[in-house]
């Protein structure tokens, strides 16, 4: 692991504990993310992808949320250490987050004028007339003209809706974005324009960002690296190239043979048989083991931890084996 | 090879106070009997209207639906009860579709009974025998929907769907709730039925991948329009209207060294509401001209490819 590593998630452990019950929602995940790159962390719903960004950004809600172990270094400094008025400070300047549902994450009753300019107000002392203009440059560069300033967000569409969302988190130009399935309510020529936008933008701030998705495909075209994400652990990370060209870990190998294509006509789908485990109980050994076609006696009870195989490609199987050996 | 289902000119507008929507506009194709016809579009292009108009979930404004060669429009209520036997739909969200206070067999018994076509042995018996067929285990029988995962639910809305053996399936985006994994199981499901009963499906999604896995014809619509229609397999290959090539091109490719040349529309769908003549998607269209304003007639590019675009000629290069 090089030292300088602008984001670096070690050993991260996040339960939900109520009184019936306790969901190991993130299990030992750590990574690291380099200055202005593009994570994808890709899984199905209920592996932890959602709850891993939350915790960067300290917004798990808690009670049930709890960190139980692992710290979250930002250029060496571990958020998990700081102090609620610090994070205030970080929270929408250094990292931001744009959450999934761009429906809900407004304020119906605010102009989306007036949500962009709050955030740029509360991180920098300048007077209002110069705060407006900012907003209304942050509009027009998500491609929304400045007239629109004073509308509600009932009055925009989905897909302007979703910009609007995008220019409140990139209005203070963060360090670290987190942006949580930002196209998946999204049509998908809406989808096209949104993803352009934010590859530009990314380019031009060199924003590192972590993008949460179960799409593949959208991986493919924005991701630098990914890390897929199985019942709260990291079961296989590397560079686009590992994962998609030489995938090591049966359920990433799995997740490709379900997925219909479209360069390629197959009769049948080779689905992974059976459900994610309840996380509340997971299976002790491989997690993934009781679907996996490899499965022999030992997965279902060794420890498996992350493997090197190639340089930079890491796989928590046992029986995975690297490209050239 | 035999049609089974037939739709001339349908037609479905809403009145509301701001105008009249025109959810589905002056469709007109045919399903052949024992083939899936996919019908994509983004949100708001009717899609689903359509689909829930073709089991007469929602009566249409104008046009024919012929089935079996007869037009289900003008059918009697006594009439229209057989012919909801030959035809079920299975909706999107497994989530919603099924009542939170029946049981599995309750759910997948209902329409027998609702029938009167079986006895209650037979009910129970048919009951197993569906369960069996889409794969969910006897224990569940008597588990509420609350109890099971979405990939379960939606195996639960396949078997209600095939309790009374018809003999065509609406499929209103059956997997678009699902992940991945259970979504492909999902869709092998579908597809074995079909062999194994010769079952006619119209499959509407707005997931191409799907669409182009499972379909035998496809039919691609916007804002109520019937835009373009060919053979699954030819559209893939040669796309003709604009708006179905930009549609294509903006799918995220996992193929991460062949990129696709990219269409990004300028601008988003317009309103369905009192619509001007012509083609919809003229205000996106990077084609557009005087003549896109008057009504726009399918016309056949290639044998079975039917394309609505006055300029098709034009921009592929084809011969008058």
């Amino acid at each position: 692991m090089s030292a300088e590593a602008f984001l670096q998630v070690n050993n991260l452990k996040v339960e939900y504990i109520t009184k019936e019950e306790t969901v190991y929602a993130v299990n030992d995940v750590s990574f690291q993310l380099e200055k202005g790159k593009v994570l994808g962390l890709v899984g199905e719903t209920g592996a932890g992808k959602t709850t891993i960004a939350r915790t960067i950004l300290r917004v798990l809600q808690s009670p049930p949320g709890t960190v139980m172990d692992g710290s979250i270094k930002i250029e060496g400094v571990d958020v998990l250490k700081l102090s609620e008025e610090e994070m205030e400070k970080i929270r929408g300047k250094k990292i931001t987050m744009i959450f999934q549902d761009p429906m809900t994450s407004l304020n119906p009753v605010m102009t989306v004028g007036e949500q962009i300019s709050e955030v740029i107000a509360l991180h920098n002392d300048i007077p209002s007339s110069e705060v407006r203009k900012r907003a209304e440059e942050m509009l027009e560069t998500v491609g929304i003209p400045a007239e629109r300033y004073d509308e509600y967000p009932h009055q925009f569409s989905g897909g302007m809706k979703q910009r609007v969302v995008i220019a409140i988190a990139l209005a203070c130009e963060p360090d670290l974005l987190l942006a949580d399935e930002p196209t998946t309510a999204l049509d998908v020529t809406i989808q096209a324009q949104v993803l352009e936008l934010m590859k530009e933008l990314n380019k031009k701030n060199n924003t590192t960002t972590i993008l949460i998705t179960h799409d593949l495909g959208v991986v493919a075209e924005m991701c630098d690296d990914v890390a897929v994400i199985y019942a709260g652990e990291v079961v296989e990370s590397g560079k686009l190239e590992d994962i998609f060209l030489h995938p090591a870990h049966p359920y990433t190998v799995g997740l490709f043979g379900a997925l219909p294509r479209l360069d390629e006509d197959v009769e049948w789908l080779s689905p992974i048989e059976g459900l994610p485990p309840d996380p509340t109980d997971l299976p002790e050994g491989c997690k993934f083991s009781p679907r996996c076609p490899n499965c022999t006696k030992e997965c279902r009870h060794w420890d498996v931890h992350l493997d090197e195989i190639a340089p930079g490609h890491f796989v928590r199987c046992i029986h995975a084996k690297g490209e050239d050996k | 090879m035999a049609k089974l289902v037939e739709i001339n000119n349908l037609k479905k507008y809403y009145k509301t106070p701001r105008g009249t929507v025109h959810a589905v506009d002056d469709v007109t194709f045919r399903i052949e009997k024992g083939r899936t016809m996919g019908i994509v579009g983004e949100s708001g292009c009717g899609k689903s209207t359509l689909g829930r108009m073709l089991v007469h979930l929602e009566e249409s404004t104008a046009g024919e639906i012929i089935f079996d060669g007869e037009d289900v429009t003008q059918l009697t209520d006594r009439d229209m009860k057989k012919f909801r036997e030959h035809s079920q739909i299975i909706f999107q969200d497994p989530y919603s579709s099924l009542d939170p206070r029946y049981t599995v067999a309750d759910s997948i018994r209902e329409p027998m009974v609702v029938s009167g076509k079986y006895s209650r042995a037979e009910a129970e018996e048919r009951t197993k025998m569906l369960m069996d067929l889409v794969g969910i285990a006897p224990r569940l029988r008597l588990a509420y929907p609350h109890e099971l995962d979405g990939g379960r639910r939606q195996r639960v809305g396949i078997a209600r769907a095939l309790a009374l053996d018809p003999e065509f399936i609406v499929c209103d985006e059956p997997v678009s709730a699902l992940d991945v994994s259970i979504q492909a199981q999902i869709l092998n499901l579908l597809k074995k039925l079909q062999q194994e009963k010769n079952l006619t499906y119209m499959f509407i999604t707005h997931d191409l991948s799907v669409v182009k896995h499972i379909s035998d014809d496809i039919c691609v619509m916007y804002l109520g329009q019937l835009v373009e229609t060919s053979p699954s397999h030819d559209l893939f290959v040669k796309q003709y209207h604009p708006y179905t090539k930009a549609l294509l091109s903006a799918i995220p490719s996992t193929d991460i060294y062949n990129k696709m040349n990219r269409i990004v529309l300028k601008g988003e769908i317009t309103s369905p509401i009192d619509p001007k003549p012509g083609c919809r998607f003229a205000a996106r269209c990077p084609y557009a001209c005087e003549q896109c304003h008057q009504p726009q007639k399918l016309e056949e590019v290639e044998p079975a490819h039917f394309v609505a675009c006055c300029k098709v000629r034009e921009i592929n290069e084809l011969k008058k």
